[in-house]
């Protein structure tokens, strides 16, 4: 018999059974709910369908808040009433609710692995597809629809076709400047934006082994912008100490009865998988977007593409309409694209170690554009603020904002105006995505620090010295 | 769920790659209640200029109204997994979107809604829309045989075998998994009794 991949050992351990075509019922651990889950809530109300297990379920508030302050005063009607929406339905079916007020509040992606409802081995989901970021854990961790959200809240379940299994392997050593950042834009624009559609991904090697747990967050977290269902890593010893301590995690003897589990969720050696990537840490490059697909990315020291060198009437007029929208000109320099403004924040990018990365470019000097920086969690902005780093931001001229998704995705107000251009440690530089008209840069957090300061997008070797 | 058979119907081609759920339903209509339908905002910034005139865009054309399936290019719905792009197709008069490949979270929220996502081979796709030259025209969808027909000429389509009988029977998972809740409890019982720290 062959062993089993790490996927299969966490999928395996919550199928409650399979249909006759194939597809299997599973065990959902926890389900985190934010203001989007309010159609779920109509529907299951359409029906009369009461909450099965409400204690398994956390809301937390986060793509509709402001950031200027908590108050809802300001807060134009119709982002208030879903903001309200999942006040009330949390209150109504009994379910825990991390609202605006609350110390702990901040992006569902960043407040469960820091509350420690996440936890290698469990099975979460959520209505919004940047789940995958809680595989960096070793859970099993997907986005879903608001159907789906709805039978999860139901029965505590849902029906799932089992995925493929991709490991990308990184080994070797990754330079100064390069991020987790770096290495997910590589692997996308490698393999396409659909390159793992139909694929559970497994990182493992030894980059993955020697990068902090953060940066393993913002590595699974993009697993999605590759088409991915989840992204995953095998708990180590790194992940066990993170998890130890957080209130939501289990405590004293229940803490290292769980560790004793969690360390044997690993791929074994004989695991097979449906498809293997391998990429040399050694050769990504600081990496930035300059399309409207994270797929179109490339490193920063490239330039723009070329519709009349693609390889197909097709993927010219693709690579011509994101040009387009970009107003880019082919052969342009990449370092030489000015920009009108930054955001540092989002679930990929605002981690504490993020932030730290970003002040240390701005520290002492002055943006030439302005934005805002947001923190992932309302925590990791009081961490942020005992170290200092809101002063420098502040001093170099960006805004000092409350945590939310923010100018992600900009539900809140928060928008890139029409034809302007943001360096952008988010996830997605999609046309309209920060606001309509929009343009958006993909980078990591020192990378987008780098270009407020010098107004242009920058290669951050060159700040730190290092580039070869 | 309104169940899916055979379908009859313009098919309008939007041959475009990545057309993602961003696209397909803009962030800032998705806090409007459902009751008022979101056929309007459907890929809303194409149709769309900032000022809020019509675009030059297939979808605003009058021949477009009517047709209820859609051709695309490869990683349709990708991105988010806002079920709103799906109801945004499917309040436009939307019942299948024919493409080379989905989002997976999109595929799902699709079938949940009576959506059919029909996949294609990528040069099945090109062929149809080369057939359509840049117009809605007739097709032909029969699902329990897995065809789309147009101009007489007659390809496949792959659906997932669960997706394809909860379409052909209307069926409703909610419903379903509820008949299995003591399958359901018993698995629980087990479970915690194995993770007792997930209690
Ligand atoms: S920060 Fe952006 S990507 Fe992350 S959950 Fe919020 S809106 Fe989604």
């Amino acid at each position: 018999m062959t062993g089993k991949t790490l996927f299969d050992k966490v999928w395996q351990a919550h199928e409650i059974c399979q249909n006759e075509e194939g597809q299997s019922l599973l065990w959902v651990d926890r389900h985190l709910a934010h203001e989007g889950s309010f159609h779920a809530f109509n529907k299951l109300d359409e029906r009369a369908i009461p909450v099965r297990h409400p204690e398994y379920t956390i809301g937390i508030a986060d793509h509709y808040v402001p950031t200027i302050d908590r108050s809802l005063i300001a807060v134009q009607p119709k982002v208030r009433n879903v903001i309200e929406q999942l006040i009330n339905n949390t209150h109504r079916h009994g379910i825990t609710l991390i609202g605006l007020d609350d110390p702990r509040q901040g992006i569902v992606h960043v407040v469960g692995p820091e509350q420690g409802i996440t936890q290698p081995g469990l099975l979460m989901v959520c209505g919004d597809s940047h789940t995958s970021t809680h595989g960096a854990l070793g859970a099993l961790a997907f986005g879903i629809g608001a159907s789906e959200v709805a039978h999860v809240l139901a029965s505590q379940t849902l029906w799932q076709s089992k995925p493929k299994r991709m490991r990308i392997t990184i080994n070797g050593q990754l330079a100064l400047g390069v991020t987790a950042k770096d290495i997910a834009l590589a692997w996308i624009s490698r393999l396409g934006a659909d390159g793992a559609r139909g694929y559970a991904i497994e990182y493992a090697g030894s980059v993955i082994r020697s990068l902090s747990v953060e940066a393993r967050l913002t590595l699974c977290n993009l697993s999605i912008e590759g088409g991915g269902r989840c992204g995953m890593i095998a708990p180590d010893e790194k992940t066990i100490a993170y998890v130890k301590g957080c209130d939501q995690a289990p405590q004293g003897e229940a803490f290292e009865q769980a560790a004793a589990y969690w360390r044997t969720l690993y791929s074994d050696d004989d695991a097979e998988f449906d498809r293997e990537i391998t990429l040399n840490g050694g050769e990504v490059e600081p990496t930035v977007t300059w399309g409207v697909s994270p797929e179109e990315a490339l490193s920063i020291s490239a330039t723009v593409p070329d519709p009349t060198q693609a390889g197909s009437e097709a993927k010219a007029r693709q690579i011509q309409d994101s040009l387009d929208y970009m107003g880019l000109t082919p052969g342009q320099k990449l370092t030489e694209i000015g920009v009108d403004k930054v955001f540092i924040g989002s679930c990929t990018n605002a981690r504490i170690e993020d932030l730290r990365a970003a002040a240390e470019v701005l520290r002492g000097k002055t943006c030439k554009v302005s934005g805002i920086v947001s923190p992932g969690s309302t925590v990791v902005k009081v961490q942020a603020e005992a170290e200092g780093l809101d002063r420098v931001f502040i001093d170099a001229g960006l805004e000092w904002r409350e945590s939310g998704c923010s100018m992600c995705v900009g539900m809140n107000g928060d928008l890139i105006a029409s034809g302007e251009r943001c360096a952008s440690t988010t996830n997605r530089n999609f046309k309209g995505r920060q606001g309509p008209g929009a343009r958006t840069h993909l980078m990591s957090p020192a990378m987008a620090a780098a270009a407020a300061l010098t107004g242009h997008l920058t290669d951050i070797r060159d700040i730190l010295g290092n580039r070869p | 769920m309104k169940l899916f058979t055979q379908l009859s119907s313009l098919a309008c081609p939007l041959p475009l790659e990545n057309v993602d759920t961003d696209q397909l339903i803009p962030a800032r209509f998705m806090k409007e209640p459902r009751a008022d339908g979101y056929g309007g905002f459907l890929l809303h910034d194409l149709r769309f200029d900032v000022s809020g005139s019509s675009r030059d865009f297939i979808l605003n054309n009058p021949g477009t109204r009517s047709s209820e399936i859609l051709v695309a290019r490869r990683n349709f719905g990708g991105g988010s997994s806002r079920e709103a792009a799906v109801y945004a197709l499917v309040d436009f008069g939307f019942r299948c979107v024919i493409a080379p490949s989905f989002g997976d979270i999109f595929s799902s929220n699709a079938v949940n809604n009576g959506l059919l996502p029909a996949l294609v081979l990528e040069h099945d796709c090109e062929q149809l829309l080369e057939a359509l030259a840049g117009k809605p025209g007739q097709v032909d969808i029969d699902l329990a045989a897995q065809t789309i027909t147009c101009k007489g000429t007659t390809i496949s389509f792959d659906i997932n075998p669960t997706w394809k009988l909860k379409l052909l029977n209307g069926w409703d998972d909610i419903d379903l998994t509820l008949a299995q809740t003591p399958k359901i409890e018993t698995f629980r019982e087990r479970y915690l009794k194995h993770y007792p720290w997930l209690g």
